[in-house]
């Protein structure tokens, strides 16, 4: 039962106070991210697979390939399609039922960092112009939540695109033969986007925050930036911020994002 | 039986592809496990007991348990839409029936147990590797347990049994087809869950229960040992 429960307010004053002097409960400091380890091509029947961890953090990211036919506004590209499932299996606060706001966002925010970014070129997944494209699916599981699962999430993703073969299709038949692979990846514009998530708890900025610092933080901004160029942006929460404090996330998320993207490409070769 | 029936991937007819298990895979949970056939991967883990919520559901006079599987999206070839199928939702059922009676849910009144098995990779007989994990995810939890269960699917290709059925065998066509019996059994030979679909006859159903038992014998061992490390670990 007391799993459940959320970061008591002793807890959060004794984190706060931490944080003002630097410090965090697991010996980081406030711009550090967790190890992260990255496994790419966990699965034989997903096209490309990922598996993320960041300390304790787990997901589970994989990529599937169909054909459909292409939306009207954009008759010669591929689309692309995010959904994450919050399983119970990771966290005594996920229900299983129909999809919640904490995961439709976490969805939509790793599909914009990916679409906005233009990582994916999308018209080269075009097999017969306004009647048949590739629809790339990203499915991200989790599979144990102690905190920040939206940056493991995004870098799942990035690392199961990249480790994507295009099935073989068959033109006669019209049919994907998914025993089969074309041999060619998925086409990736050499810029990465890597999500980083800044949350602000009193008065300090935190990045990568675990469970028990989501839990008091106040409000929290995620960038999909690569290169220092930001391509996607979301602040949530209510409370709000000081130019000052949203430059601030701007500069730190700048320096982390090169690290990230650093690992992700270290560990993908 | 005969002597020359050659498996698709090499197997004898009574050997079991290569198993995993490994005991404590979810940290948040009480108790998780993953356990594998071959290429079948499942994990699962258990919340509780915790109180029954709501209120209007506990039961005073024993525990309830609660199992929930299902399969990730890219498990499989063509992708399953994420969310609760009709076919998840009576496997969910049939690995309570299959888990509910070694567990000593009477100690647990007005509580709820929860059981989460997912498949992260398939490749046939994923509910058998469901509920191995499962029980394992429940000893873990320290949940109270007379015994353990250890679940197998046996098949019938043709005229010839096998046992640990994998996909290429589940589509098996020839002559008779396949006939597929996934079966769960205490380690003192009880039976908790037995499936059939196909033709069989009363004779061959007898043998395949006993190929099973063998069977199950075998995956007990290697659920003992995965709890076993895991005691290790953390003494």
């Amino acid at each position: 039962m007391d799993k459940v429960q959320k970061t008591s307010n002793m807890t959060g004053e004794r984190i706060k106070e931490y944080l003002s002097n630097g410090k965090r409960f697991d010996g980081r400091n406030l711009e550090q991210f967790r190890e992260l380890i990255i496994e790419p091509g966990i699965s034989k029947n997903a096209e490309g697979s990922a598996r993320v961890k960041l300390g304790k953090t787990e997901v589970l990211v994989g990529v599937k390939m169909n054909t459909s036919e292409p939306y009207p506004d954009s008759p010669n590209k591929g689309n692309l399609m995010v959904t994450t499932e919050l399983l119970p299996l990771s966290s005594p606060r996920f229900e299983a039922g129909p999809p919640k706001i904490e995961s439709i966002e976490l969805g939509r925010l790793i599909d914009r960092a990916i679409r906005e970014s233009k990582l994916i070129e999308l018209d080269k997944l075009c097999i017969k112009e306004g009647e048949k494209v590739w629809t790339v699916f990203i499915d991200i599981y989790s599979i144990n939540d102690d905190g920040n699962l939206l940056d493991a999430a995004g870098i799942g993703a990035i690392a199961a695109l990249k480790n994507a073969k295009i099935p073989k299709y068959d033109e006669k038949n019209e049919t994907v033969l998914y025993e089969e692979s074309s041999g060619k990846n998925i086409p990736l514009s050499k810029d990465i986007p890597v999500s980083i998530t800044a949350h602000k708890i009193g008065e300090n900025i935190i990045i990568d925050s675990t469970r028990e610092e989501e839990d008091i933080s106040e409000t929290r901004v995620t960038i999909g930036s690569s290169n220092g160029i930001v391509s996607s942006m979301q602040k949530g929460n209510s409370k709000e911020l000081s130019i000052k404090e949203m430059e601030h996330i701007l500069d730190l998320v700048e320096k982390v994002e090169k690290e990230i993207s650093l690992k992700i490409n270290k560990s993908i070769k | 039986m005969t002597k020359e029936f050659k498996r698709p991937d090499g197997r004898k007819v009574d050997e079991l592809r290569k198993m995993s298990a490994k005991v404590g895979v979810v940290p948040n949970a009480d108790g998780s496990a993953m356990f594998s056939f071959g290429d079948t991967i499942a994990i699962a883990a258990v919340y509780g007991p915790k109180k029954m919520h709501p209120q209007h559901k506990q039961n005073p006079e024993k525990g309830t348990l609660r199992c929930n599987y299902n399969m990730i999206s890219f498990s499989v070839n063509d992708r399953i839409r994420p969310g609760m199928s009709r076919r998840s939702m009576e496997i969910s059922e049939i690995s309570k029936w299959a888990l509910e009676p070694v567990l000593m849910i009477d100690n647990y009144p007005n509580m709820v147990v929860d059981v989460h098995i997912n498949i992260l990779q398939a490749n046939a007989s994923t509910r058998c590797a469901g509920i191995n994990a499962a029980c394992l995810a429940l000893a873990h939890a320290g949940i109270s347990m007379k015994n353990m269960v250890s679940s197998v699917s046996i098949g019938k290709l043709d005229k010839q049994l096998v046992v640990d059925v994998d996909k290429k065998e589940e589509d098996w066509e020839e002559g008779e087809g396949a006939t597929d019996i996934p079966i769960t059994m205490t380690s003192d030979d009880k039976i908790t869950h037995l499936q059939l679909d196909g033709k069989i006859t009363n004779k061959q159903l007898k043998d395949a229960i006993e190929l099973a038992r063998k069977a199950c014998k075998e995956i007990y061992e290697v659920q003992k040992k995965a709890l076993k490390e895991s005691l290790g670990e953390e003494k």
